[in-house]
């Protein structure tokens, strides 16, 4: 055999044993991103979806979390706009997470239609800068500059 | 001085627009008043985006509010330093930043390497200005700093205090001039592919710029983990994020590159794979900026929703396209000029070097767009996280561990058997007595095993080319031990470069191996509480509260709570950790809460300690205490990475001239001799 010929084979080898790998860890770890909507449906169409772990993406309803008095639980509601879903999250809260700001929640939904999050991601759209529109309507200089005006 | 800043911008836009046109008139008409002008052209774009910059620069030193960039980024209150990063901070600063070093490194690369590459020059100015093209155009058009609000704000909106640390300060400059380097062998592959001059001249030029690029990068990446690490407060340094992973991408074909192009170099082999490689890098680059502004992929990092996301869109697939068309049509003037002469030889673990590299960079691809892809794909969103990544690039990773102690030892063309003894019998030896060590130890664990025979593995390869490098220098120039190794390592900057970037991977793995042995608690104290646990080595730990404090600085309200940590019984210290509520200087809040994370380390361990909550009425404070085994091996191998970088980089004077068999096919390389080393 060339030797040529013995590199393409070990290369299909690495290649074949890699994408084997990258098709079964996707089938076992994938998880569906939903929005409340979208789960709620899945759930009525079918109770068994339930059991499957998935992530929802929402906006955390104002006013809604409650912190446990013990400290490391939380419950509270989000939304996608039209579906609201209440949520209950075990572990530590990242900083950015308070009202209004969009999540992602990944666990399973429970029985009682409560989402049993096991992780909870808070995104904060002024870490890096506000939306265009909205980024000096929230300036504090802009209230004191339109009352000076 | 921001109207300046302004026009120039809309010159530079001109600048640009007639240098592309021109350039490539110049080079298709062959008339040398074209070329001329077109990289005058270049130059002058330069000329006018450091002037555009240097006026954002003044509205941002002089706090100039009138300007919505300038309100919505900084306050007045905010230390100088950070308003001059904050040039960068926003979409639209880092557009013009984008172009800032693009025109910067386009200059330099034509100006420097023009008269070396007569017949590239105009196709390599023409893409390097079509580039900025469209970089200038998307600032002006689509993110432009100058944009002046209605009225002038007494005050602006500041930047976010977790963003206000030195790492994050370096951290996107360093990626920016990571990413940007990719465009200039880019250009120049381009401009081979173009004039069909695909012989080896225009490999120097690339690979001096493909090493700048995968030195910025590896510095911006590594900025980037420590930052998430002290800063965010998860306990850990990479996620897998879509985010990281984009600048990961171009890092791995870089890397890629920077490996095969020595085959080209020695063998004259793999010429289509190198310019594939090169304009994969570049492609990659520009899908990162556009996966991290446009927001199509659910990221943490959360940049502004913008409107450049299209703009990219269609410049991705334009640059895709005009390469596949190009290297198309040039296939058959670059077929090889060598075979693979036998499974056992550096070329087939270079090769297969580069098939890992790429097969990483393919998995990590797959998974950061395949949320998209299953939706295109009809059906519902599917996402994939750290479980994905780790399962694909453990094993591949171990692979390329084990090729990079391979790679630079074996012989070219066809390894003897005695080649193999002499070069890999005390390096097998030395990683199998680190295992049995590990094992005896009570390590289980068996990817960490595997990782860390490999680890024994490799550094004990690099210990010996150096111990055999600097004993062959003594016995020939009766040199001291250091003298030998100073003037070993300066002579030959690129072999032995690269082997202290080797040192520092070696370390990354062994911090990485480290992971699988982390352990995490969580606990409440009362002010007295303590809490005792034993870390992943065995040791005994006692963490003991101070209770809760509260104290008010100038621009933040602070929550402490000291943990004082005895090991073994012996007193550590005290680990502080805090929220912090960032004021204005009306005290109102700014921003949200953020956690200051207390870390002790060690070169075995991190204990490293957050500030959960504190429950008031109770008095107790929440925390959570995680042992993170040998991190700071992370930061010392990225730090040995960037010295190997630099050395390798560093320009040497042509005193030497290359010496032994190879020679003659490798006129790329007449600049960094290889001398070789007796072994």
């Amino acid at each position: 055999m060339k030797p040529r010929t013995k590199f393409i084979l070990g290369g299909c080898l690495v290649l074949g044993v890699a994408g084997y790998l990258m098709a079964s860890s996707i089938q076992e770890t994938g998880v569906y991103y939903l929005t409340p909507t979208e789960l709620a449906t899945k759930v009525r169409a079918d109770s068994s979806f339930t059991s499957a772990g998935v992530k929802v993406g929402a906006r955390v309803v104002p006013g809604s979390i409650q912190r446990d008095p013990g400290g490391k639980q939380y419950a509270f509601k989000v939304t996608d706009g039209s579906q609201i879903m209440p949520v209950v999250y075990k572990g530590i809260a990242p900083d950015t997470f308070t009202d209004s700001v969009d999540v992602v929640v990944s666990g399973r939904m429970g029985a009682d239609g409560t989402f049993q999050a096991k992780e909870l991601l808070a995104k904060c759209a002024s870490r890096y800068e506000n939306a265009p529109d909205a980024k000096y309507k929230e300036t504090p200089g802009y209230k004191a500059g339109a009352r000076k005006a | 001085m921001t109207l300046i800043g302004e026009l120039s911008l809309w010159v530079a836009l001109l600048m640009a627009a007639w240098s592309t046109t021109v350039s490539y008139a110049g080079g298709a008409t062959r008339r040398i008043d074209l070329v001329d002008s077109g990289i005058r052209g270049l130059y002058a774009t330069f000329a006018m985006v450091l002037l555009a910059s240097i006026g954002l620069w003044t509205a941002l030193l002089t706090r100039d509010f009138s300007l919505e960039y300038v309100a919505g980024h900084i306050s007045a209150a905010m230390p100088s330093i950070y308003v001059f990063t904050a040039f960068w901070s926003g979409q639209a600063g880092s557009m013009l930043f984008w172009a800032l070093i693009l025109s910067m490194y386009g200059t330099i690369a034509i100006a420097t390497s023009r008269k070396r590459n007569e017949e590239l020059a105009p196709w390599a100015t023409g893409t390097i200005s079509a580039i900025l093209l469209f970089f200038i155009a998307t600032t002006c058009f689509k993110a432009n700093p100058f944009i002046r609000l209605p009225f002038t704000p007494l005050d602006g909106r500041g930047m976010n205090p977790q963003l206000q640390n030195p790492g994050m300060a370096l951290h996107p400059p360093n990626l920016y001039l990571g990413y940007v380097a990719t465009a200039i062998p880019f250009a120049f592959a381009i401009a081979a592919l173009f004039a069909k001059r695909l012989d080896a001249e225009w490999l120097g030029v690339v690979r001096r710029w493909a090493l700048l690029s995968w030195f910025f990068l590896t510095i911006g990446i590594v900025l980037g983990m420590w930052w998430a690490y002290v800063e965010l407060g998860w306990g850990g340094y990479w996620a897998w994020d879509p985010v990281e992973n984009s600048s990961f991408l171009p890092w791995l074909t870089t890397t890629a590159f920077l490996h095969s192009i020595m085959i080209q170099e020695k063998r004259g082999m793999l010429r289509k794979w190198n310019v594939v490689l090169v304009v994969v890098s570049f492609l990659l680059s520009v899908f990162g900026t556009f996966i991290t502004r446009s927001g199509v992929i659910e990221s943490v990092h959360s940049f502004a929703q913008s409107p450049v996301g299209p703009w990219f869109a269609t410049f991705f697939f334009l640059a895709t396209g005009l390469s596949i068309y190009l290297v198309g049509v040039r296939l058959k003037d670059l077929e090889a000029k060598a075979e693979l002469e036998s499974m056992v030889s550096r070329e087939a673990a270079f090769l297969y070097n580069n098939l890992v590299l790429c097969g990483i960079a393919f998995a990590v691809l797959w998974g950061t767009v395949f949320p998209i892809l299953s939706e295109w794909a009809g059906k519902p969103k599917i996402t994939v996280g750290p479980p994905f990544f780790n399962t694909v690039n453990v094993p591949l990773g171990l692979l390329l561990l084990a090729l990079t102690g391979v790679g630079p030892l074996i012989a070219w063309r066809r390894a003897s058997v005695s080649n193999l003894r002499r070069q890999f019998t005390a390096p097998a030896v030395s990683g199998l007595v680190v295992a049995v060590a590990l094992i005896a130890a009570g390590m289980r664990d068996v990817y960490a095993l595997v990782a860390y025979y490999l680890c024994g593995f490799v550094a004990a390869t690099i210990v010996q080319e150096f111990y055999k490098g600097v004993r062959a220098r003594q016995s020939i120039h009766n040199e001291s031990v250091f003298t030998g190794f100073v003037r070993l390592v300066a002579r030959n900057r690129r072999r032995y470069g690269g082997y202290i970037v080797h040192a520092g991977i070696v370390m990354l793995f062994a911090a990485f191996a480290g992971l699988a042995f982390r352990t995490e608690h969580d606990i409440s104290l009362r002010a007295g509480e303590s809490f005792s646990v034993k870390d992943p080595y065995g040791h005994q730990w006692k963490f003991v509260s101070q209770g809760v404090s509260y104290f008010n600085r100038p621009d933040r309200d602070v929550l402490a709570v000291g943990l004082e940590a005895f090991r073994d019984g012996k007193r550590i210290g005290i680990i502080p950790t805090e929220k912090r509520q960032y004021v204005d200087t009306q005290r109102q809040p700014l921003f949200n809460p953020i956690t200051e994370v207390g870390i002790r380390s060690s070169a075995k361990l991190d204990t490293y300690v957050v500030l959960a909550g504190y429950v008031r009425d109770k008095d107790v404070a929440e925390m959570r205490v995680t042992f993170n085994p040998l991190v700071v091996w992370v930061w010392i191998g990225g730090f040995l990475m960037m010295i190997g970088g630099l050395v390798v980089m560093w320009p040497q004077a042509e005193r030497r001239k290359p010496q032994g068999g190879y020679a003659a096919v490798m006129p790329a390389s007449r600049n960094e001799a290889e001398v070789a080393v007796p072994a």
